[in-house]
């Protein structure tokens, strides 16, 4: 196979002769041969065990030796190479012989492949920080040149990512051949070699003298920033913000104001499009009076492109720019010459542009102040409301803190409410759960009062949505809103309501109670959970729906921390004992997790009383473990992680899912997991109606 | 094309019960509500207030000494561009630039001497106003190009007579190359390049065939032309993974590789070696694997001794999850074996069995039976045949076990045909391999356990070597937080 290159001869042949500690190279190589490349990546990962066996001497005079010899293989394997050798420095004897690991990166640093070439250079870098400078100059240097000289464009490609490592420690005569060797990649024939010139143009800027920036990096930019390729010109816009942040006002106005300047107005929209994603930091880099004669008025024509893209980049940074401009003055660049395009953009004919906008329209009102927001935001607040884009919406409704800070909230519930309920009932299931999760930030904005009489009939319609992501998360939201509301809310409010729907005749309903009562339990405490809630549970447990029963074993034992002895003792204990001689097995062993996890609460509880009681409870636990479990899987831990975490819940069961393949396809779905929605309902109708016969 | 964007308000109305209840649509399904989009070039913007166009007299209705000048007129005519996502904007000086076009098309093609030199600036000119212009960012962003439809350019019925117009230009008899070169040089091509990104598949058509006229007309270009298609397949591979136009583009080489002087150019090679196989990576390879394949069958025609390192490649990158893929590759290997030299068979055929070996135990029948079907082919069997010693011992384990336990019932039938062709083609081997076949799994076993023994040996070896190192306390630091992530 491939990885099999020059085997017998080298180093593999030491193995051979019975030295233990000469085989650690044969395992190495003898993997390295297998035909399974999952067992030659693991070798490979395992360089570093080999190493450390061999020690630095024959790590350095064989181990490296082949495998720069043998560097021919799948690319998944020369990435994990790459990436090891990287850490090798220690490997080898230290930093004085840190230029042993460069001739095998050198080779990987001109495959084809990106990632591994990537990964080369990067582990090259780390490397020569670990070279000394007399080392540096006499073994470093010479790679980057080699490279930097390659006849594919590979190796000239990786050379550019290495000057700015190796420049700044090398002497002046070297410096001028590392400055010479980048000046020509920089015209590159090849438009990947001047690409990636391109992108590292403002790092290797950073590390020059002031004077070489000035008179060999600018006249580089001028003509990246003109190349035929955009992908070219667009990568100059990103070395313009560090060739920036370089120089004095003055130069930078004449050096590199007019490339930027053309590159605002190039022809190609990506280039526009890169100089709107950069804004902000051009913005800095430059300075404010710059940015208020030349930025400015570019970003006028940005939020007014004839792309999308480019405006939609340039709606993004509306709210940064603004913060960045000199408070003095700010106000009236604002409402002068940035507000007039916002208004354009809030009904423009693209919903990335508008939505793009909503997400930091809201930030300006504190910026602009009070009066401002209420007399020019507040009317475009109102209009995105109404967008017929739900994003835009939700993006505005998400940012309400902002305003809220500003002018209060109340100025926009009239428009809001409306708005909210339109998302609430909104076809696409992903909008009603975005909604949902910005019920709790309005509920603490818009006060118990209003939320009483105007959303909390929406809270509660989504206990009964037909996607269970939504219930589920609508369970969450009232847990969420008790927090925020009190106990004493929830008794009002909510707990009658979740308690009704343990009647209800759709079997998934009652579950959603079930559900309620798992995450309303502890943030109403445990007079409520005791007096209200757990005669409900209790008395589900008698459902004929198999999933309702085993979900209260689960809800007994997920509150059964926050219940009393006697409670436990007197009323759930028994239930869960029943529900241990279900017929159902699925609802056996969730009785049998709650029992022992009930049984550990009361030892914990009153562990000197109760002591005799522990044992039994503990046998007959084990013994109703009737089905496989996963090999060394300890149940006790199990379940005290699950009682510790209830998010575990889930990863346990798919477990359990697991080691029973042999069961059919409505079992396996009949556990409770929470992704995939369509399809757990229609598992849960296959078992009702198995459970129904 | 009058429609621009399709209409929200229908698409949302459209929203059924089933959604509601379901919340997936199928994607085909969404897809069928929208309409078909076309798009303006990202050039157009600003532009300012146009010109209006006046008709020009007709060129048959010209003396000929008259002809020459109004031709020219209306080629500058021609240069100016009208915003077609507009669609009720300059209706009157679109139609006269239509109609213009139209007569130019006719001019170019049904009369002799009319391409002087002195036209060919404003012929050249006029092309390049229309047709060079920035592509506009795809309004479909995770387009997919074997299911969407396609965003159409809108100024399509002014750039499709242009197009016309260009290659009737090109293949007129009057037309001279030595001329043209002046104006249709580097840069120009370059910028036709660009152009087959182009997710209009109207264009791509025509620019194929532009290309295609160019390159066979301009010597002088070819190497340029071949050079920057090059670049923007490696772009492709390794940087973007889209451009709309890669096919036409292979379409274009399959003809160019079809006349490479033999023996091949180092420059050749290193184009099939560096750039077309690892292509074959590409995330969308089933838009263009027929021309791919061809013109690596092409190269291969033209030169056998390629055929090993041609397949070496294509098994380096063997599609590992990909089934679709995979029977590609497949085809694709069935496609060069039914063009091998024996000679050349028998240095890949260790490698390439094991992989078919293992695409015939492959779960996914598809992959199982795209291989099983080299069976049927007679000059692959005739290939195993004169080679049946070194192939049969690679295929018959896997052979032997799908027999036995493969789910799919056609792919266990096709396993017992091609065991029984194996069989008759060496009885006495395949017996020998019947009956040692429990020996060979067992001894399979063995060697796994040995190698996970070794393995902690050498845990055992390093733990003693660095407490070695710790008690000599060289270096500590640097090796533990080199090791520490084992």
């Amino acid at each position: 196979m491939a990885g099999a290159a020059g085997p017998g001869t080298g180093p593999g042949a030491a193995g051979g002769d019975g030295d233990d500690s000469l085989y650690p190279i044969a395992v190495l190589i003898d993997e390295l041969r297998n035909e399974d490349v999952q067992l030659r990546l693991n070798s490979i990962k395992k360089l570093s065990t080999i190493a450390l066996a061999l020690g630095v001497e024959r790590t350095r005079t064989e181990l490296l030796p082949f495998l720069t010899d043998t560097i021919y293989d799948e690319d998944e394997v020369l990435l994990a190479l790459a990436e090891q050798l990287g850490n090798f420095t220690g490997l080898v004897g230290g930093p004085d012989f840190a230029h042993c690991l460069l001739p095998p990166l050198e080779s990987l640093a001109t495959v084809e492949e990106t990632v591994v070439r990537d990964k080369a250079v990067e582990s090259l870098r780390q490397i020569s920080q670990e070279h000394t400078p007399v080392a540096l100059e006499a073994h470093f240097v010479p790679l980057v040149k080699r490279l930097a000289s390659g006849d594919w464009f590979t190796s000239r490609t990786s050379a550019c990512g290495l000057f700015s490592v190796c420049y700044p420690r090398a002497s002046n005569a070297v410096k001028a051949e590392i400055r010479q060797h980048f000046r020509s990649l920089c015209s590159d024939d090849t438009p990947m070699v001047r690409r990636a010139a391109a992108s590292k143009l403002g790092e290797f800027a950073k590390v020059l003298e002031l004077d070489s920036v000035k008179s060999e990096i600018v006249p580089l930019f001028t003509n990246l920033a003109s190349d035929e390729q955009d992908s070219v010109r667009l990568l100059a816009v990103e070395a313009c913000v560090s060739i920036a942040q370089l120089l004095s006002q003055e130069d930078l106005e004449a050096l590199v104001m007019p490339t930027l300047r053309q590159a605002a107005e190039d022809k190609s929209w990506r280039v526009r499009y890169m100089v709107a994603d950069k804004f902000s930091e051009l913005q800095k880099a430059v300075g404010p009076k710059i940015t208020l004669n030349d930025l400015i008025p570019a970003f006028q024509n940005l939020l007014k492109d004839c792309e999308a893209e480019v405006r939609a980049a340039a709606a993004h940074k509306v709210k940064e720019l603004c913060e960045n401009l000199p408070a003095e003055g700010r106000e009236t660049i604002i409402m002068n010459q940035i507000l007039p395009f916002i208004k354009e953009l809030v009904s423009d004919t693209n919903q990335h542009v508008k939505s793009a906008l909503a997400s930091v329209i809201m930030g300006l009102s504190t910026i602009l102040g009070k009066e401002n927001t209420i007399e020019h935001l507040l009317p475009l607040f109102l209009a995105q409301l109404k967008d017929e884009c739900p994003e835009v919406r939700l993006n505005i409704i998400s940012n309400l803190d902002c305003v809220n800070e500003v002018i209060g909230i109340r100025q926009l519930s009239q428009s809001l409410l409306p708005a909210i309920v339109e998302l609430a009932e909104d076809a696409k299931w992903r909008v009603r759960l975005a909604i949902i999760e910005y019920m709790p930030l309005l509920a603490g904005q818009l006060g118990m009062e209003f939320f009483d009489e105007k959303l909390n009939s929406l809270c509660m319609a989504w206990l009964v949505d037909h996607v269970y992501a939504i219930r589920e998360a609508a369970t969450n939201n009232l847990m969420k809103l008790v927090q925020k509301f009190g106990t004493e809310w929830a008794q009002n409010t909510i707990v009658p309501k979740v308690l009704v729907m343990a009647n209800d005749p759709n079997y998934l309903h009652r579950m959603t109670t079930l559900f309620c009562i798992n995450v309303l339990s502890e943030a109403c405490g445990q007079e409520i959970t005791t007096k209200q809630m757990l005669p409900i549970v209790l008395k589900m447990a008698g459902d004929q729906v198999a999933n309702v029963r085993f979900n209260v074993a689960k809800s007994l034992q997920k509150i059964g921390p926050i219940l009393d002895t006697d409670a436990l003792q007197e009323e759930v204990k028994p239930v869960l004992q029943k529900l241990g001689q279900d017929e159902d097995m699925d609802v056996k062993y969730f009785a049998q997790e709650a029992i022992s996890a009930v049984a550990q609460r009361l030892r914990k509880l009153d562990c000197s009383a109760k002591a005799s009681e522990e044992p039994s409870a503990r046998g007959a636990d084990k013994n109703h473990f009737l089905r496989p479990r996963g090999p060394g899987e300890d149940t006790g831990k199990a379940h005290r992680e699950r009682a510790a975490r209830a998010v575990s819940e889930e990863a346990v069961e798919a477990a359990r899912l697991q080691t029973r393949p042999s069961k059919g396809p409505a079992h396996q779905l009949h556990g409770n997991t929470r992704d995939t929605l369509a399809q757990l309902e229609i598992a849960e109708l296959v078992h009702f109606s198995q459970s129904g016969d | 094309m009058s429609s621009s964007s399709p209409p929200v308000g229908a698409a949302s109305a459209a929203i059924s019960a089933s959604e509601k209840v379901d919340g997936f649509t199928r994607k085909s399904v969404r897809k069928a509500q929208r309409q078909k989009r076309s798009q303006g070039s990202s050039q157009f913007r600003s532009q300012g207030s146009q010109a209006e166009l006046h008709p020009l007299p007709q060129l048959k209705d010209a003396t000929s000494n008259e002809q020459q000048e109004l031709f020219c007129q209306k080629l500058q005519q021609c240069c100016i561009l009208f915003d077609f996502m507009d669609s009720v904007s300059d209706l009157k000086s679109k139609e006269i630039k239509r109609a213009t076009l139209n007569e130019l098309v006719e001019y170019v093609s049904t009369n002799r001497g009319v391409i002087v030199e002195s036209a060919y600036s404003d012929i050249v000119k006029m092309i390049s106003a229309n047709i060079f212009r920035t592509l506009p960012p795809s309004d479909n962003p995770d387009f997919d190009p074997e299911e969407d439809e396609p965003t159409l350019e809108a100024s399509w019925p002014h750039i499709q007579l242009v197009y016309e117009f260009f290659l009737r230009f090109l293949e007129s008899p009057d037309f001279q190359p030595s001329i043209a070169k002046r104006y249709i040089d580097q840069k120009f091509v370059q910028q036709l390049l660009e152009l087959f990104d182009s997710e209009d598949p109207r264009e791509r058509d025509f620019l194929k065939t532009v290309l295609h006229r160019i390159y066979g007309k301009f010597l002088g270009l070819r190497a340029f032309i071949r050079k920057q298609i090059n670049n923007i397949f490696l772009r492709f591979i390794y940087e973007t993974e889209h451009f709309n136009g890669v096919a036409e583009l292979l379409e274009i080489l399959g003809s160019i590789i079809n006349g490479f002087a033999l023996p091949l150019k180092a420059e050749h090679k290193q184009f099939l070696m560096k750039v077309l196989i690892p292509m074959h990576t590409a995330k969308g390879l089933a838009l263009f694997h027929a021309q791919l394949a061809y013109c690596v069958v092409q190269f291969l025609e033209k030169d056998t001794t390629l055929t090993e390192p041609v397949i070496r490649g294509l098994l380096k990158f063997w599609p590992k999850t990909c089934s679709q893929k995979e029977v590609m590759f497949l085809g694709e290997i069935e496609e060069i074996l039914d063009v091998i030299e024996p000679t050349q068979f028998k240095k890949i055929e260790e490698p390439l069995f094991k992989q078919i070996s293992k695409c015939v135990s492959s779960s996914h029948f598809q992959v199982a039976e795209r291989a099983l079907y080299f069976w049927n082919n007679e000059y692959i069997l005739s290939l195993i045949e004169e080679n049946i010693d070194k192939i049969l011992p690679i295929m018959f384990g896997s052979l032997y076990k799908i027999s036995k336990e493969h789910w799919n019932p056609t792919i266990v039938a096709l396993v017992y045909n091609v065991l029984k062709t194996l069989m008759e083609m060496n009885g006495k081997l395949f017996d020998d391999l019947t009956s040692s076949y429990k020996a060979e799994r067992q001894r399979e076993k063995k060697k796994e356990l040995e190698r996970e023994e070794l393995w902690k040996k050498l845990e055992e070896l390093k733990l003693k070597k660095a407490l070695e190192k710790q008690n000599s306390a060289y270096n500590m630091h640097s090796i533990l937080s080199n090791t520490s992530d084992e």
